[in-house]
């Protein structure tokens, strides 16, 4: 059977208005030509440096963009254009957000009653995490950073979004509490759900997502699915064999140089730089995303 | 034993020591990963053994002498945020050389490009200035590194980076190293042995990998 898209990406781009010289505006575009799916039943992870855009394309997605931030591409959620009308209803509904950062929680309300108003619910949510019904009744500040994570999921799965957003959900949690974190996501996504899962634990998520699309300043090289990271001949674009190569279960081999910064790209393929496959024709103009080998991947020489 | 400490105890109040009883030890040219769970007191030892913390009870002695008091420390820490263990307010070039002036050549091998030397923190990514870290922390005189984290914040590409120009000025000093690590892939990846916690606080030795 057919999985339905739940959430499609594309074309994706972002510029920030500032001010450059006294009153004179410019544009920093962070991200360009961005695309990512995720389809039912299915996690996907979203792998790259810092920098690469992954946190701003899950802003872009829930509209919590700063306001001098222009988007334009498309955003599709159940196969309908996502408006800024749609995303108010959906918001929090169907679509939740696990923060990137234990400072969206308020610290001046208890988490049980910032998790749900439904007490049954958010009882059943912490027995899911392992977290003690009393932890309902604690602040924040009485919490441990690997506790806060995992509210913050609870209020995520709490909700029974047919699509979740986890901004890297792991860090500070030791190697078992993460584990059992992404077993977590991984029941909601058999369940059902769409899973977008934002990490740069490439190690972690392998375990358990179905694809990854991997970002490289602010725009998507490849995607690829999880069992190809098995054998380096099964990637397809330079990036993420580099990726693969600096892992250190496999070479621990760094490729030298570092990613572009937005504001200071180069013309064409962005990796173009770094690449040992440059030619000429890479720094003519940006590649076209193109299917390989049930993958994507944006580069001209891959095979 | 180059590094030595002795029953180690630490605590921020008295009645409830962070780590209590604990005992280490490294040779000159070892390559020693300590693993562990969150919490249980790897980063509060690296710093005693930095000499950044006092041991309520205990010593650190390096080359069987207490570590000194004063100037420099010849064993140095490397911290897991760099942009916490670098003065904002200060360019890279002066919190470089609050430790040592390195020459061109040293500069060009730690992958320090010669413009970020008029910088400010802020203006450098967290690899960046984590190669700053790194090359204040070789200085001459240092014998001992302990790095604590210093990678995990960072992408898979640029940690293998640091890890490659590090080891290579170790191997050529025959330096001492103690790497803090999650990741027991990257433990077996860059150590010669690893040793839990756990194990600490009975005795100092280990497993070899």
């Amino acid at each position: 059977m057919e999985k339905k898209t739940v959430l499609n990406v594309s074309n994706l781009s972002v510029t920030f208005r500032m001010y450059s010289k006294g009153m004179r505006k410019g544009g920093l575009k962070v991200i360009s030509n961005l695309s990512a799916s995720v389809r039912e039943g299915e996690i996907l992870a979203v792998a790259g440096s810092s920098g690469s855009g992954k946190s701003l394309l899950a802003h872009a997605v829930l509209g919590i963009l700063p306001r001098n931030a222009i988007v334009t591409g498309e955003i599709e959620y159940m196969g309908e254009a996502l408006t800024s009308a749609r995303l108010t209803k959906l918001r929090g509904r169907e679509i939740a957000l696990v923060p990137q950062s234990v400072e969206y929680l308020d610290p001046l309300m208890k988490v049980g009653k910032q998790v749900s108003d439904d007490k049954y619910a958010v009882k059943r949510a912490f027995e899911r995490y392992k977290l003690d019904e009393s932890v309902m009744k604690l602040f924040p500040f009485q919490l441990s950073g690997g506790m806060m994570r995992r509210v913050l999921c609870a209020t995520a799965v709490v909700t029974g979004a047919k699509l979740i957003i986890a901004d890297e959900p792991t860090p500070g949690m030791s190697e078992e509490l993460a584990a059992r974190a992404m077993k977590h996501f991984r029941d909601l996504a058999d369940a059902g759900a769409a899973v977008m899962l934002i990490t740069h634990d490439i190690d972690l998520a392998l375990r358990y997502c179905d694809r990854v699309a991997v970002f490289y300043a602010g725009t998507t090289v490849e995607t690829a699915l999880a069992s190809d990271f098995g054998n380096i001949d099964n990637l397809r674009h330079p990036y993420t064999k580099a990726l693969w190569r600096a892992m250190p279960q496999n070479d621990f081999a760094p490729t030298p140089g570092t990613q572009p910064y937005a504001g200071n790209l180069p013309d064409g393929c962005l990796f173009a730089p770094r690449c040992d496959r440059v030619t000429e024709e890479c720094t003519r103009a940006a590649p076209e995303s193109r299917t390989l080998r049930n993958g994507e991947v944006s580069c001209i020489y891959a095979d | 034993m180059l590094i030595e400490a002795k029953n180690i105890k630490f605590g921020y109040s008295k009645s409830k020591p962070v780590i209590n009883g604990v005992n280490f030890a490294a040779d000159e040219g070892e390559r020693v990963a300590l693993v562990g769970p969150s919490g249980c007191g790897k980063s509060t030892l690296s710093q005693i053994l930095a000499g950044c913390l006092n041991p309520q009870s205990g010593e650190v002695l390096f080359e069987n002498k207490p570590l000194p008091r004063k100037g420099f420390c010849p064993a140095q820490l490397i911290y897991q945020h760099p942009e916490q263990a670098i003065n904002p307010r200060l360019r890279l070039n002066a919190t470089l050389r609050e430790a040592w002036t390195p020459d061109a050549v040293f500069l060009d091998e730690i992958g320090i490009a010669p413009e970020w030397l008029n910088r400010y923190p802020a203006e450098l990514s967290g690899g960046e200035l984590q190669r700053f870290c790194v090359a204040r922390a070789l200085a001459p005189q240092t014998r001992f590194i302990i790095a604590d984290e210093m990678s995990t914040m960072l992408d898979v590409i640029t940690q293998a980076q640091i890890w490659e120009l590090m080891l290579r000025q170790i191997e050529r000093r025959g330096l001492g190293l103690l790497v803090v690590t999650h990741s027991t892939e990257l433990a077996a990846r860059v150590c010669s042995r690893i040793v839990r916690f756990e194990s600490l606080t009975r005795q100092g030795r280990s497993t070899a990998v």
